[in-house]
């Protein structure tokens, strides 16, 4: 069975905890195991802070939109800003590097995304921002 | 998120309660330098994660920049009861290699 959704909420540390808590919540119909669970959540929440911290470096935030797709055990997350975009994706890719090395930052979000989900693609989106798509077959479902 | 904590034995114990992201990690980095630097009469730091219901990347840079504090003065800090998601992080960061995991 296919499925799907789309929210779109402010660039703010307070909606991180929504956001990840509102996908997890979307996929419940698919009975996703509690550490398939745990992974979705927290690399939604990987992504979205990406978009809080790099994103909008200006004093105005811009929004997040973030899409999901089903289809049975098939899990497809995209998360979209209309930010300033990645000059260097490769390099924002490696592991531990990190443009902000002054804030305590580890630079392991999009390692973090790549092993806790099956595939991880990063790619400007056309007009302005990025789009981060990543997807996970919840092989561990129960079923229904 | 919530931070308790109690010395025993020359060890900080300090747990943390809650969820630990980009929105929880401000607070959670100044009590936690707070805590260190007002409590007298330890030699060593206990993080318990036992109840630690989340944590994304942000902890590894919360746990390093304590790290480094802790270091200055000397003194250790130990990974105690990580969740599952917190464990794989913090293994592939090398976390470990500074903060060793105790049981």
């Amino acid at each position: 069975m296919k499925n799907s959704m789309e929210i779109k909420f402010k660039a703010i540390a307070e909606n991180v905890s929504f956001a990840r808590n509102v996908v997890a919540a979307f996929i419940m119909p698919l009975n996703p195991s509690l550490n398939e669970i745990s992974d979705i959540k927290t690399a939604v929440s990987e992504a979205v802070t990406n978009v809080i911290v790099h994103a909008y470096p200006k004093e105005e935030k811009g929004l997040v939109t973030i899409k999901v797709n089903t289809k049975d055990n098939f899990v497809e997350i995209s998360v979209i800003d209309n930010g300033v975009g990645i000059q260097d994706i490769e390099r924002a890719l490696t592991p531990f590097y990190t443009s902000k090395p002054d804030e305590e930052r580890s630079g392991m979000g999009f390692t973090v995304m790549e092993s806790f989900m099956d595939k991880l693609e990063v790619k400007n989106n056309k007009n302005d921002g990025l789009i981060v798509v990543m997807s996970k077959n919840l092989s561990e479902a129960v079923g229904m | 998120m919530q931070i308790k904590s109690r010395i025993v034995n020359k060890t900080l114990y300090i747990l943390l309660s809650g969820e630990l992201d980009e929105y929880t990690a401000p607070k959670v980095r100044d009590d936690l330098d707070r805590l260190m630097e007002t409590e007298k009469g330890f030699v060593q730091i206990v993080m318990d994660l036992s109840e630690l219901t989340f944590m994304d990347s942000l902890g590894v840079g919360v746990m390093i920049g304590r790290y480094k504090k802790m270091k200055q003065l000397d003194k250790p800090i130990f990974i105690s009861n990580p969740s599952r998601v917190a464990e794989r992080i913090f293994k592939m960061s090398g976390l470990y290699d500074i903060m060793p995991k105790i049981i």
